[in-house]
């Protein structure tokens, strides 16, 4: 009778919570990496060089890649589905439709805020991901360098820093969602749970920008 | 004139049921197969017999006019179920339960059936809790009970304020179940407009499909009505909007007898009218009473500056407030029975100390139980029922005393059966509040959805075989017989006719005027001359109904004031019988009060020499007067006694 | 109190519907919604006009009968209360007020305002219920239930069925619905024999049904008229994934 745990509806919400989880921890790496470059306790371009690396060179993170971006496409793939299958299953919409009444922004747009993020990161993997590993770098002498060329131009400081923000809003949703699919939703924990997810959106959404801004006014 | 045999079974009181059990007729399990059963409705009674007919292995249709079957209005009972559990081991027991039931109903129901329903109430609460009915607890983990009017002893379960709600989710459940194993079929939107009746035997229904209007045939062996009460009779009423008397009413015009109509139950405490448009009067249920206490002003001044908006209740002291029922019945105080509370409130407000602006309501107070229990035991007994309060009328019940009035709220009366559940049509039962069985003139709290479940689960699965093992070889019935063909050619042309008359007044103007009339001259006290008016008044309002009603729409679609029409059209009969039945019984017991007979303190006086029946009345054809057949009482169980809740 | 009323008119299912301007006038602030409807159907009929259908019974909050979006929001603009519930006090005078039939493809129109929620009853009929017989039942006090899991299995057997999480949600999802049944029997007893079936069976019915899929935007438990609380979805969450990994 059951096609297994990932089947059905409750099934394809388990798959975007575990790969929206996993990508998670991947945006928490990103930006340990991001801020070793502000040089806040030691050489920043030394620091920021090393960790780009040893992500770029280490045996396991050359493995866990292929993972991530195994997370990437599922999570997106399934996003897309999801939205299609829910947008049909009202076909007649409201003419007079009051959702701010019931539930938040970032909630609602979430196919919104994560089709932003996903067209940031085709830009993202551009500006670094291809010039660090087939480029070798547009000539630049290293990683660091690289970096402090993209957040020279005002026009990319703009954009990374609205990504950012729109980053922080999906994560907003996306963190305690997460929680609830999984079931864990307790009323002593459900505080803890929320508090924890704005804390993290806004330290993504702040960290990374102020680093970006960080780099373009210290240029 | 046929005698009407009630069908006791041998034996002492106790043991008459289960005499009847060990020699009833049986149809074995391979048999059931070959038999269907009609159920019309699916309130608790239907729904739980629909569920228990159909793990027994019968082929079961269910009907209902809702769209599903969990809307059935036994969702709306708020207050609990009553059950000789003993758990409070306050001295309750089977024969208790009865006594009380006998004597709360005024001594005007059938003993044995009684007796019976108190001996089954037990299993209703296990049976309801294997279901999943969340009932209240304890601490420790057992069920919880409270007390209701009429009864000295805790028995009544609850679910907070949501009683109804939560036992008929637990009968949907099982009915859902035997949906799915196929053993139910489920009709929804389909109201039963006519019974058919083939040789003597009920063998089918006609209905109308209220989405699309069609008329349609359904046959079997045996047909079972549960369509719940007619208080609607008075338009405004506790009962939901649709609550009809249609498919009774189709049944005693086929032959059954109807039997005592004019015992309409008026509940003490309900949200007073308001306004020109309202539609329903909300119950606030009788629990409260436990914990509220009822009165009115002293002093006829403080009632004026009240109404006048220049005194609040809560600063008139203690000394100048008159709790009219702990005044008058000390032993019960404000747990007396409905009838006696709805008449107090009654008396009270006829004699000026109504409180609200239009005189008719009188204060529930919750101060004291606040006082002594604090804002949160209240709040757990009834949080529900106060915030539905203050939705409906903007007053916090807990800063300030909830006002209430009597309104229609149950019927006593109802189709009549032996006691097998059986009509006086072979082959066609009634259980639940459309039969009149077991709760006499006045029905105590609690005791209706213990009758329903009872009736549901096991007594109709119990009797009905005794009848349907005569069946096994009949074969599936034809619906295409000149009895079926006449039933549905005379449902179609009702509505044609409804369509032709294209009147002025809508349906409502009708049922409204009705509902006054009724309110007024057959409602909470009632006299001859009173009675004689609304008999005229009844046929007119009738005559004008046909003449000059408007039904607007298509018969062939959902059309709402046609189901209106429809119904409207039997209320405007079946208030003619209940006011026939009322001055036919020219004494006053339990709801019924007559002002000829009562006591010079103004109680009800009740007449044993002369009224100790139930009076069942039979059809003679349209304008005729209907023919009375009387079923004798009799008490061997139980001293006849006048009440006294002094 | 004078109001503008857009309504929904569809003759049938598949006729195909538009929105139509009423007005009523002189409607005191204690009319409830359903009864201010009421005295614009009596207009129509004074008029010769059909009447326009909505479902409604017991006018309590309790039979989950009435429907209705009223203004962009399920049952309307005040929280915990179903439209017949719904008192025109809530309203300013003068005001124009949009009512719309609750929309999902599951719930398919059958007339102007009235849907067909049988989708539900099918949920329920796929596992809501324990398998006890009439008759097979222990006593009721054999099994002893703690005080706070027969309150908490009450909180979730208080839903209504009425449909408001479904015509709320963005996505047209029934889960706030589903678990409610399915949370109610995981915190009795009775319930704990067939709870690994009755989660699969459940959730693929809604499945089969056309419902959305869940977003956790929350927005159902917000406009629950009995505030049933999105745990009950966590909670069939966790049961839904205990019996897929343990079922066979
Ligand atoms: C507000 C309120 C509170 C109450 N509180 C309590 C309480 O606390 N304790 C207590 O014991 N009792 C209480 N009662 C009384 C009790 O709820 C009812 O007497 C009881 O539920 C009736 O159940 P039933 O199964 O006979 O009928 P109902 O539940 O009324 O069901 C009737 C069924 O018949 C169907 N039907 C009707 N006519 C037709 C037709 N023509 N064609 C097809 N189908 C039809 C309906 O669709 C429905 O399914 C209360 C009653 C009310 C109104």
């Amino acid at each position: 009778m059951s096609k297994g745990i990932f089947s059905g509806s409750i099934g394809r919400k388990f798959v975007m919570s575990l790969s929206g989880l996993f990508l998670i921890t991947f945006i928490v790496i990103h930006l340990l990496i991001n801020a070793f470059s502000l040089g806040l306790c030691w050489d920043g371009r030394a620091l920021f060089n090393a960790g780009s690396h040893f992500m770029a060179t280490n045996p396991f993170i050359q493995i866990m890649q292929y993972v991530l971006a195994l997370g990437f496409i599922i999570h997106i793939i399934m996003g897309i589905r999801l939205t299609i299958q829910n947008n049909a299953a009202r076909s007649v919409k409201y003419t007079h439709n009051n959702p701010g009444a019931n539930s938040s922004f970032s909630s609602r747009s979430m196919i919104i805020t994560g089709i932003l993020i996903l067209l940031f990161l085709v830009l993202h993997i551009k500006d670094f991901f291809i010039e660090i590993k087939f480029n070798e770098l547009g000539g630049l002498p290293s990683d660091y360098d690289l970096l402090l060329a993209v957040f020279s131009q005002p026009l990319f400081v703009g954009l990374y820093v609205f990504a950012f923000i729109v980053l922080g809003i999906h994560l907003n949703h996306g963190f305690q969602s997460a929680f609830q699919t999984l079931g864990l939703n307790h009323k002593k924990y459900n505080p803890i749970i929320k508090g924890a997810s704005v804390l993290f959106c806004i330290v993504v959404a702040v960290g990374f920008s102020s680093i970006a801004l960080f780099h373009f006014f210290n240029v | 004139m046929t005698k009407l045999d009630s069908k006791i079974p041998e034996g002492t009181i106790d043991r008459k049921w289960e005499n009847y059990k060990s020699h009833s007729n049986l149809v074995n399990p391979s048999n059931r197969r070959k038999l269907d059963v009609i159920i019309v409705g699916t309130g608790l009674a239907g729904g739980a017999a629909a569920a228990t007919l159909g793990e027994a292995g019968y082929n079961v249709k269910a009907f209902y006019f809702q769209d599903s079957p969990r809307r059935a209005h036994s969702i709306a009972a708020q207050g609990g179920i009553n059950a000789s559990k003993n758990y409070q081991n306050d001295n309750d027991s089977d024969y208790r339960l009865f006594y009380d039931t006998v004597k709360g109903g005024d001594y005007r129901a059938r003993e044995e059936n009684v007796y019976r329903l108190a001996e089954l109430s037990g299993n209703i609460i296990d049976q309801c809790v294997a279901q999943g009915v969340p009932f209240a607890r304890e601490y420790g983990g057992t069920l919880a009970n409270r007390s209701f009017g009429g009864a000295q002893v805790s028995r009544t379960f609850y679910a907070s304020g949501a009683t109804g709600q939560q036992l008929l989710l637990g009968a949907y459940s099982s009915m859902n179940r035997q949906i799915k194993a196929g053993k139910v079929k489920s009709y929804n939107r389909h109201e039963m407009i006519d019974v058919v009746v083939v040789d003597g035997k009920a063998r089918g229904i006609i209905t109308r499909d209220l989405v699309t209007g069609k008329i349609e045939r359904f046959g079997a062996h045996a047909v079972v009505i549960a369509t719940g009460g007619y208080a609607n009779v008075y338009y405004l009423s506790t009962n939901a909007m649709a609550c009809n008397a249609t498919a009774a009413w189709k049944t005693y015009k086929k032959g059954a007898y109807f039997a005592n109509p004019c015992f309409c139950q008026i509940h003490p405490t309900c949200i007073p009218v308001s306004g020109e448009l309202q539609s329903k009067l909300t119950l606030m249920s009788e629990s409260l009473r436990n914990d509220g206490r009822i009165w009115v002003p002293k002093n006829i001044e403080d009632v004026k500056a009240i109404r006048e908006g220049k005194l609040k209740p809560t600063q008139i002291s203690e000394e100048n407030r008159d709790y009219y029922l702990e005044r008058r019945y000390p032993a019960f105080g404000n747990l007396v029975p409905r009838d006696v509370a709805s008449r107090a409130a009654k008396e009270r407000c006829d004699a000026g100390y109504g409180v609200n602006k239009t005189g008719f309501a009188v204060y529930l107070d919750f101060q004291d139980a606040i006082n002594r229990l604090g804002d949160k035991t209240i709040r757990e007994r009834y949080g529900n029922l106060f915030d539905m309060y203050e939705n409906i009328t903007g007053d916090n019940p807990y800063y300030t005393p909830m006002m209430i009035y009597p309104a229609s709220h149950y019927s006593m009366g109802g189709i009549w059966v032996d006691y097998e559940t059986m009509t006086t049509i072979p082959g066609l039962y009634a259980i639940g509040e459309a039969n009149f069985s077991d709760h006499g003139a006045n029905r105590l709290g609690a005791s209706s959805l213990m009758q329903c479940l009872c009736d549901g689960y096991f007594v109709l699965p119990a009797t009905i075989s005794n009848y349907l093992a005569n069946d096994i070889h009949t074969g599936p019935i034809n619906t295409n017989t000149p009895e079926f063909e006449k039933a549905e050619i005379d449902a179609n042309n009702l509505i044609k006719k409804l369509f032709d008359i294209k009147g002025t007044k809508s349906v409502d103007y009708f049922h409204k005027k009705l509902g006054l009339l009724m309110w007024d001259k057959v409602g909470l006290s009632r006299n001859e001359k009173g009675l004689n008016e609304a008999i005229a008044e009844i046929k007119t309002i009738r005559e004008n109904f046909w003449k000059d009603v408007k039904v607007t729409g298509k018969a062939d679609q959902m059309n709402n004031e046609l189901e209106k029409a429809i119904r409207v059209a039997d209320f405007l009969e079946l208030a003619e019988l209940i006011a026939i039945d009322a001055l036919n019984r020219n004494e006053s017991c339990g709801a019924h009060f007559r002002e000829e007979s009562q006591t010079e303190e103004n109680e009800a006086k009740r007449n044993d020499n002369d009224y100790k029946y139930v009076s069942a009345w039979q059809y003679t054809g349209e304008g005729n007067q209907p023919t009375l057949h009387k079923e004798e009482l009799t008490f061997n169980a139980i001293e006849l006694k006048q009440r006294n809740y002094k | 109190m004078d109001f503008t009323l857009k309504i929904w008119r569809q003759e049938n299912a598949t006729a195909k519907g538009s929105q139509q301007e009423y007005k009523v006038k002189d409607i005191s602030s204690d009319t409830s919604f359903l009864e201010m409807l009421d005295a614009l159907n009596q207009q129509l009929v004074e008029k010769g006009e059909d009447v326009i259908s909505f479902d409604n019974d017991c006018r309590e909050g309790v039979c989950g009968t009435c429907s209705l979006y009223i203004n962009g929001e399920a049952h309307g603009p005040k929280k915990l209360v179903t439209t017949c519930q719904l008192y025109m006090r809530s309203f300013t005078d003068g005001q124009t007020i949009y009512i719309e039939p609750f929309r999902a493809n599951a719930f398919p129109v059958i007339k102007d305002l009235v849907v067909d929620r049988s989708a539900l009853d099918r949920i329920q009929q796929a596992g809501g219920y324990t398998s006890f017989n009439t008759g097979s039942a222990p006593e009721a006090n054999a099994m002893p239930i703690a005080k706070e899991d027969a309150a908490a299995a009450f909180d979730a057997a208080e839903c209504i069925g009425c449909g408001a999480c479904v015509a709320t949600c963005k996505n047209a999802s029934a889960m706030l619905y589903v678990s409610a049944k399915v949370s109610q029997f995981a915190y009795l007893p009775q319930g704990k024999v067939e709870a690994a079936e009755r989660v699969l069976n459940m959730v693929a019915q809604m499945d089969t049904e056309g419902f959305g899929n869940c977003t956790n935007t929350g927005a159902c438990e917000v406009e629950c008229p009995k505030g049933i609380s999105i745990k009950n979805i966590a909670r069939m969450n966790r049961e839904f994934m205990c019996a897929s990994l343990t079922s066979e």
